[in-house]
């Protein structure tokens, strides 16, 4: 409210109070979010290697990112891990959510034990996952006591199929959570309309197919919004899983930034992986924050 | 100088100008309705004489005190809002008193004030219970408990009656009137219910696209609506809006109605003033009740005109009954007594009252000046 | 979430219907799995778990292998078991979740209650800031706990928490203040109170569901947190996440795997504590994060 300068105290106080309690948060986020972001991405044009360096290479880092064989297998499971985490997150999540909307008894108990995956720690995620599916005392090792000696499960000790056991272990603890939002999509579609469609002789499926999945469009937008930032940002699953191994089958970007910079000392391409992960956020939550911020008033 | 006077004030948001340089002077003890369509801007108003919105020109003064800039609190003014916006942390006696202690009021006059306000409005045994535990009427009597303890210059009501349901709002609208009786404060008070308009006040102001379209006492509003907009949004059933040619029958001005069998009804005109516009196109205003069968023709008028038209509907609604016909191409509402024998489809006499009739002119739709004589 | 089960319009037969138990009764065992496996496997000897048993109830019953995780195992160096670190995690958890809270009401006040222009700008500036791969500020703030001499200590790591979690706090407030009548703030004008009284007076006693939703969802963000804890705590500031790593990946010795088991229950268990007795507050804080802004 812009006021007239013979504003009485109380009106200008009423003004600039709330500016000034928003500011502490608004300093902070500016100072140690964006100022940082500017600073990482100021850092991977320098030859900045165990420490920041201010000697200016222009794109160099970036080429030679491109190049790196390690960045490029972080690419390609990244491709994988996104692709099959978040397909699987979504229709694990949806059917659930649709099995579980049938007037289930009993549904006050399973939803809970679909969701208390999301509770837990990525590390202790990672570390239940480690030892059961790993050959030695694992799934593979039961087996062969309960008598089927031929069975053989080592995917997490496989170069070609480590990143399967990532994806198994994500989608465990995420899938849940998206049935949530499903389910919630489901509950609040309304009754008359199932009803009229029902009395225009639609079947289940096709009440399905055509009515009701189709108004689960925003629920399928922020399943995928917040699937894909978490695919991007996942590191900790990675770490605790099988920490990048073996070799470097199960490397994704979060774990290469943390490797280069951190223990190999090419800050600089750290520098670049860490901007270029942002920017892959970026394209995926600025036109959706965009949209959900929109002017409604 | 009024009490309150709004002198000139506007009201933009960004390049928007919702509220066109409104002139508004209300007295002591008036009570003053806004009444609009939703986005008609009174609301806005009443905003910008709380100081909930800022005045983007002009000034309002209370008493004479300019108050562009003043804080809400600093206005001495109280408000009673549509969803009553009662505190749902508070009890009903903290809700009443939460305004005093505020204003560094001390406890024991609080309390004193409540109990005579919770005894004016009969809601002492309610003080100690939470808002949510309230019907919709007691809420009400709550929201203006709240307003009338801080004992204030002007009292603000934004559409307080909107949220209770029929029966309950006529009983609080008659509450509402005998406070307003009894205790002589001025107020002013938005709603869109042009019943709640008419009723309650001592003046309207009926406003539609941000202007105010006619200021005026209830009665004038009713009988000489300044256009067709205020006509037809005062009085329900909405006036009747006839297209009409002005002739001349034995020297006077008469509107001549085209009736849906091809032939035309004339009805003389009860002024003179309307013989310049002879030979023009004008529209004919009619209220319904002064549509009726010859036997319940007002006797107290000089001026009933009589037509033969074929009964399109009739809709029974308990003590009236609604005749509906086509008059000049468009329908046309009448209200008869109950008992008047009318059947859809018949030919029937009706009984047009032509002195409580007006003229529009159909280019700027204002109504056009009868002085009287 | 409005779980609450209303009349569901779709009817189904019953080979269907038994079809779906199935499916719904295997998928809980899925999800149920690894916590079966921590549970059986942190109650027996190491050797039933070395010779084959990892799915069977244990012959043996120890409790040892918790009492190993928590006070005696080797984290790193230091033969400490988690327990130090469990201190930690709550001491960086605590301030974090409470100052987090308090910033968030207040914003969240500031931006539905007190709009100005420009506003909602702001607040999606906030927003993302909690969306961003936390990897791009890893370096600058790493250096900036230093000038700051909060780097490795758990103060630094609450530091950090708070200034990535205000976003979500601000959401969460932010969502359930517009909402809340703006009338009532009006009210509370005209009768003179003023935006620290409209806050701690009106909007305050009604928070209690959100501040819960906020509490919950801090909690376990943090506690869970492992990219920051690894990055900025020294030996002895370490969060529970980061010593339950170093206790599995550690390579010396025998792989005692019931006390991996044991000691990723005890870095479990406090959320899933909170997940058990708050779970639906808990679900409304996830689905705050994602279905409208």
């Amino acid at each position: 409210m812009a006021q007239s300068a013979n504003a009485d105290l109380k009106t200008r106080l009423q003004n600039w109070i709330p500016k000034l309690v928003l500011s502490p948060s608004l300093a902070v986020i500016l100072v140690f979010v964006y100022g940082f972001i500017l600073f990482s991405v100021y850092l991977s044009f320098t030859d900045s290697r165990i420490l920041p360096s201010y000697g200016w290479v222009g794109w160099e880092n970036y080429s030679k990112l491109w190049r790196l064989s390690h960045w490029e297998i972080s690419l390609t499971n990244m491709g994988i891990f996104a692709l099959l985490y978040i397909t699987l997150c979504t229709v694990i999540g949806l059917g659930l959510a649709i099995f579980l909307d049938q007037k289930i008894r009993g549904e006050g108990m399973l939803r809970p034990l679909y969701l208390y995956p999301m509770a837990l720690s990525f590390i202790v995620t990672g570390t239940a996952w480690k030892w059961f599916l790993d050959p030695g005392i694992g799934l593979e090792n039961v087996m062969h006591t309960w008598g089927w000696e031929s069975f053989k499960f080592d995917w997490i000790k496989n170069r070609d199929y480590a990143i399967y056991t990532v994806v198994l272990a994500a989608v465990w603890q995420t899938s849940g959570f998206v049935m949530a939002m499903f389910l919630a999509g489901l509950r609040g579609i309304d009754n008359e309309i199932l009803k009229a469609a029902q009395m225009d002789g639609a079947s289940n499926w096709n009440l399905y197919r055509r009515i009701i999945i189709p108004q689960l469009r925003p629920a399928f937008l922020s399943a995928f919004v917040i699937l894909s930032h978490l695919a991007i940002k996942t590191f900790d699953l990675v770490i605790a899983l099988t920490g990048g191994g073996p070799g470097r089958a199960t490397e994704l970007p979060a774990t290469f930034m943390y490797s280069y910079t951190f223990t190999r000392n090419q800050m600089g391409i750290g520098s670049a992986s860490a901007t270029i992960m942002l920017m892959a956020i970026a394209a995926i939550m600025v036109p959706y924050l965009y949209s959900e911020l929109r002017e409604k008033r | 100088m009024g009490f309150l006077d709004i002198d000139n004030a506007t009201k933009s948001y960004g390049s928007v100008e919702v509220l066109h340089n409104v002139d508004i002077s209300v007295k002591e003890g008036e009570f003053l309705v806004l009444v609009g369509p939703s986005g008609c801007g009174k609301s806005t108003l009443l905003n910008m004489i709380a100081g909930l919105e800022d005045i983007t020109s002009g000034e309002i003064r209370i008493k004479d005190r300019a108050m562009n800039g003043v804080h809400p609190s600093n206005r001495n003014i109280a408000m009673v809002f549509q969803s009553y916006a009662l505190y749902p942390n508070m009890t009903v006696g903290q809700n009443i008193t939460f305004g005093l202690e505020m204003h560094g009021v001390p406890k024991p006059e609080r309390q004193k004030a409540m109990r005579e306000v919770a005894k004016l409005l009969q809601i002492e045994q309610l003080l100690d219970r939470k808002p949510g535990a309230l019907s919709g009427g007691q809420r009400q009597r709550v929201a203006m408990g709240r307003a009338l303890v801080r004992d204030p210059d002007v009292f603000l009501f934004d559409e307080p009656l909107s949220n209770l349901d029929a029966k309950l709002r006529v009983d609080m609208r008659t509450e509402i009137k005998k406070l307003h009786q009894k205790l002589g404060t001025t107020i002013v008070y938005v709603t869109h219910d042009q019943i709640e308009a008419l009723t309650l006040s001592t003046r309207i102001a009926v406003m539609n696209g941000g202007y105010v379209q006619q200021l005026g006492t209830p009665q004038e509003i009713y009988d000489q609506p300044a256009n067709i907009f205020v006509a037809t949004f005062m009085g329900s059933p909405a006036m009747n809006v006839i297209p009409a040619k002005v002739v001349m029958q034995e020297g006077r001005p008469a509107a001549q109605i085209e009736l849906p069998d091809g032939s035309a009804a004339v009805l003389p005109f009860s002024q003179d003033n309307l013989v310049s516009y002879e030979g023009r196109e004008i529209l004919l205003g009619i209220r319904p009740e002064t549509i009726t069968d010859p036997d319940s023709a007002d006797r107290k008028s000089s001026n009933i005109a009589e037509l033969t038209n074929r009964i399109d509907v009739t809709e029974p609604a308990g003590s009236d009954t609604f005749v509906s016909m086509q008059l000049g191409g468009r329908d046309v509402i009448s209200r008869m007594r109950s008992d008047v024998p009318v059947q859809p489809g018949e030919m029937f006499t009706f009984a047009v009252n032509m002195e409580k009739a007006v003229a529009f002119d159909p280019q700027t739709e204002e109504r056009i000046q009868q002085s009287l004589a | 979430m409005s779980v609450a089960t209303q009349d569901t319009a779709i009817r189904t037969g019953r080979v269907t219907r038994t079809l779906i138990y199935v499916v719904l009764i295997l998928f809980a065992l899925f999800y149920l799995l690894p916590l079966y496996v921590m549970l059986v496997n942190s109650v027996k000897p190491l050797d039933e778990i070395t010779g084959g048993g990892m799915m069977s109830l244990p012959d043996a019953f120890t409790i040892e292998p918790w009492k190993q995780a928590w006070a005696s195992a080797q984290i790193g160096v230091e033969p400490t078991g988690l327990k130090p670190y469990f201190w930690n995690s709550i001491k960086m958890v605590v301030p974090a979740v409470a100052i987090s809270t308090v910033l968030g009401a207040l914003n969240g006040y500031v931006l539905t209650k007190w709009r100005f222009k420009g506003d909602t700008i702001l607040f999606g500036l906030m927003l993302f800031a909690c969306f961003i791969p936390f990897q791009i500020v890893l370096i600058p703030m790493a250096r900036m706990l230093g000038l700051m001499g909060l780097a490795g200590s758990t103060y630094g790591l609450s530091f950090v928490h708070i200034v990535f979690g205000i976003g979500f706090t601000t959401l969460y407030f932010r969502n359930y203040y517009a909402v809340f009548p703006t009338e009532l703030i009006r009210a509370a004008q005209i009768d003179g109170a003023g935006f620290f009284h409209i806050f701690w007076r009106i909007l305050l006693p009604s928070s209690g569901p959100i501040a819960v939703v906020s509490v919950i969802w801090q909690f376990t963000n943090i506690w869970n947190d492992f990219l920051f804890g690894a990055s900025f705590a020294d030996a002895s500031s370490q969060p529970m996440t980061v010593a339950l790593n170093n206790l599995v990946q550690s390579s010396t010795g025998v792989k005692e795997y019931n006390v991996h088991f044991a000691g990723a229950i005890l870095a479990a268990m406090p959320t899933l504590f909170v997940y058990i007795v708050a779970g639906r507050y808990f679900v409304r804080g996830l689905m705050a994060g994602s279905v409208k802004g």
